[in-house]
């Protein structure tokens, strides 16, 4: 007996039990759909974060303090035993060779004022490189000159304070005022877009740090500096030059650094792993309805078994043998869960649009994860299928002759 | 006929059943030929070891010892695969509560042993079906479910699947016991009919008049043959004519 005119058979015995057919497939097609939906779920943040990330440098590098811990609790940077100080962005910018870029930042929150306008930024103080560290560009005017504006009362500003503050005027030339203190804008930067989580990149307030230090923070003391690492690949070399740097200035002799130095590449990874694991039990999760299904099939066709077996019986007195019995009941398995496999990638690549269109969500349907999804399924009928039919497969034709 | 070779040869059959510590003798060694041709009952009370003969005879059960030659072919010898293609080639099963598939057509009840016979292609298979039921007379019923016909035409649609594979033997297990005289006496008109274009038939019953439409009867008791005579064969047209009309025969009920 041909394989087709098996197929034919099943999908017949299928057809003869409409309703029972369909509650099988709906078990597998909730299954499979949650699967594809979670994994378009995670696939999707992943990208957004990388993206974001991206957006803001690959190639950035991070220092800040080492902070102090003291029984366990770790303390405030500004109680950290080393400081950064400007003689430092001073030296990384004249010694160290595998960046091409240094800039300290300094923040200072409050919001900035025009008329009766108001945004509610933090003030960041930074030096003319920070733009290419993060990957800003200027859309109008100029950036402020590390030598001529120090200590200026100047600023930069991003597109959504610009909204905030000047929604139907040219801000150029304009003041605004923050905490009193009244800075010119010079120059406006051109939209990188909010991501879809984080902060909005374009809600900032560039100023020279020398005016944050001395004008609004009275500190001699630097938070962070950023550095741009010369390329790809260099990340590693530059920390370890970066931190030989601050250590020598300092004639460092303890083991411990003084400094921790994040590079971008790292922040990715962490990020993307806590999105991984995220994705993963999202997926583990959307698998145990997929295994549930699978036992619904079981259930279904160990029933089916009982329920025909004196169609076993006739089908075996009449010349079918134990294998064309088993093949039977394990195509109706595996049409099953190939059929709810089918329908549940479509609800799920449909249910995955809905949410990114409705909800604004990132969603991203991985081929992969539909490939996988459907050979799971094809898995799924086989193993759950295999023991019902192979019960079918060893009945004695007397016995389920008689059976009634 | 006693020049012709057998189609169907037991020689000293037995077949034991363990029960627990007991063994139970079903057949004790029985013997007889069937021939070409040849329309035989198979009588006998329950507990005589029919059922058990009919089923080795149906190669789904093999016996202890002794000798089962179907068409020249020894087959206690033979195991699962090879017993399923007799099955499915040499013998056609009619059974009591005919056993067709439910939401199934006639025709497609009758297609079924073919679907298990690779050689047959799905137009031969088409063909052969509709010409089997024609034999039964059911041409113009082909495309009905078993629920939308009466006990005779779905025993006469179980009849036809049994010819469909164009048997050497055609095995009917008590074919009419659930059927009404009426109804019976047209069932062994169709058998009769068989019987000469030809067929060979063993006719398993317990019901003696069913027997008088055989041309010979092998009737067994406790697991040994007890008799083995030839009948004056009774037409089962004759009979059914005799019976008064159906009418009538619902007011006696």
């Amino acid at each position: 007996m041909g394989p087709i005119t098996l197929i034919k058979i099943s999908l017949k015995a299928l057809l003869r039990n409409r309703m029972r057919t369909f509650l099988s497939v709906l078990g597998i097609v909730i299954g499979v759909a949650a699967v594809i939906t979670m994994v378009a779920m995670g696939e999707g943040s992943k990208k957004s974060i990388k993206e974001q990330m991206t957006a803001m440098g690959t190639n950035a590098i991070t220092i800040m303090p080492n902070q102090s811990r003291r029984g366990g609790v770790q303390m405030d940077a500004s109680s950290s035993t080393e400081t950064l100080e400007e003689e430092d962005v001073i030296a990384l910018r004249k010694e160290a060779t595998y960046i091409d870029a240094v800039s300290p930042l300094i923040s200072v929150g409050g919001q900035a004022i025009v008329g009766n306008n108001n945004s509610p930024t933090s003030l960041s103080g930074v030096s003319a490189d920070y733009l290419k560290i993060r990957n800003y560009e200027i859309a109008d005017g100029v950036m402020f000159d590390d030598e001529t504006d120090r200590m200026a009362k100047v600023c930069v500003i991003g597109q959504t304070v610009v909204k905030n503050l000047f929604p139907d005027s040219d801000p150029i030339g304009k003041t605004i005022r923050y905490k009193n203190i009244p800075l010119k804008v010079i120059g406006t930067l051109k939209a990188k877009g909010s991501g879809d989580f984080g902060q909005d990149q374009d809600d900032v307030i560039f100023t020279p740090y020398q005016t944050v230090m001395k004008r609004f923070g009275a500190t001699t003391k630097i938070r962070q500096i950023l550095a741009n690492s010369i390329g790809e690949g260099y990340a590693e070399k530059a920390t370890e030059e970066i931190m030989g740097i601050l250590k020598e200035r300092r004639s460092w002799t303890k083991p411990t650094d003084p400094f921790r130095i994040f590079t971008q590449e790292e922040m990715i990874t962490m990020v993307t792993s806590t999105s991984d694991l995220l994705s993963l039990v999202l997926t583990a999760i959307a698998g145990i309805s997929l295994f549930v299904g699978g036992i619904g099939i079981m259930n279904i066709m160990y029933v089916s078994v009982t329920e025909r077996t004196k169609e076993i019986g006739l089908r075996m007195a009449i010349g079918a043998r134990g294998r064309d019995i088993l093949l039977q009941f394990l195509f109706e398995s595996v049409i099953i869960s190939l059929l709810g496999g089918a329908i549940g990638i479509a609800l799920g690549v449909a249910a995955s649009e809905i949410v990114k269109n409705v909800m604004n969500w990132p969603m991203s349907v991985s081929f992969m994860s539909v490939v996988v999804s459907f050979g799971v399924c094809f898995a799924t009928g086989v193993f759950f299928g295999w023991y019902p039919a192979r019960k079918a497969s060893r009945l004695d034709p007397i016995e389920a002759l008689r059976f009634e | 006929m006693s020049e012709k070779s057998p189609i169907l040869s037991i020689q000293n059959l037995r077949r034991d059943f363990k029960m627990g510590e007991e063994t139970v003798h079903a057949l004790r060694g029985v013997s007889f030929d069937i021939y070409p041709g040849e329309f035989v009952t198979i009588m006998g009370t329950s507990g005589s070891g029919k059922s058990t003969m009919l089923n080795i005879l149906g190669c789904m059960d093999r016996p202890t010892s002794g000798h089962y030659i179907l068409d020249g072919e020894h087959t206690e010898k033979l195991k699962g695969d090879a017993l399923a293609k007799i099955r499915n080639q040499k013998i056609g099963f009619v059974f009591q509560s005919y056993n067709l598939l439910s939401r199934t057509t006639a025709i497609e009840n009758v297609e079924l042993p073919l679907l298990y016979n690779s050689k047959v292609s799905a137009d031969e298979r088409h063909r052969r079906a509709i010409e089997a039921l024609k034999m039964v007379g059911l041409e113009d019923r082909m495309n009905h479910l078993p629920n939308q016909m009466s006990g005779g035409q779905q025993q006469r649609v179980a009849i036809a699947r049994a010819l469909v594979n164009d048997p050497v033997i055609i095995l009917a297990d008590e074919a009419t016991g659930n059927l009404d005289t009426r109804t019976s006496y047209e069932i062994m008109m169709i058998f009769q009919q068989l019987h000469r274009q030809g067929k060979t038939i063993a006719f398993v019953t317990h019901e003696p008049d069913i027997a008088t439409f055989s041309e010979r009867t092998v009737t067994l008791r406790d697991g040994l043959l007890k008799k083995d005579v030839k009948n004056e064969m009774q037409d089962a047209r004759t009979a059914f004519e005799a019976l008064p009309p159906p009418e009538q025969f619902d007011e006696e009920e």
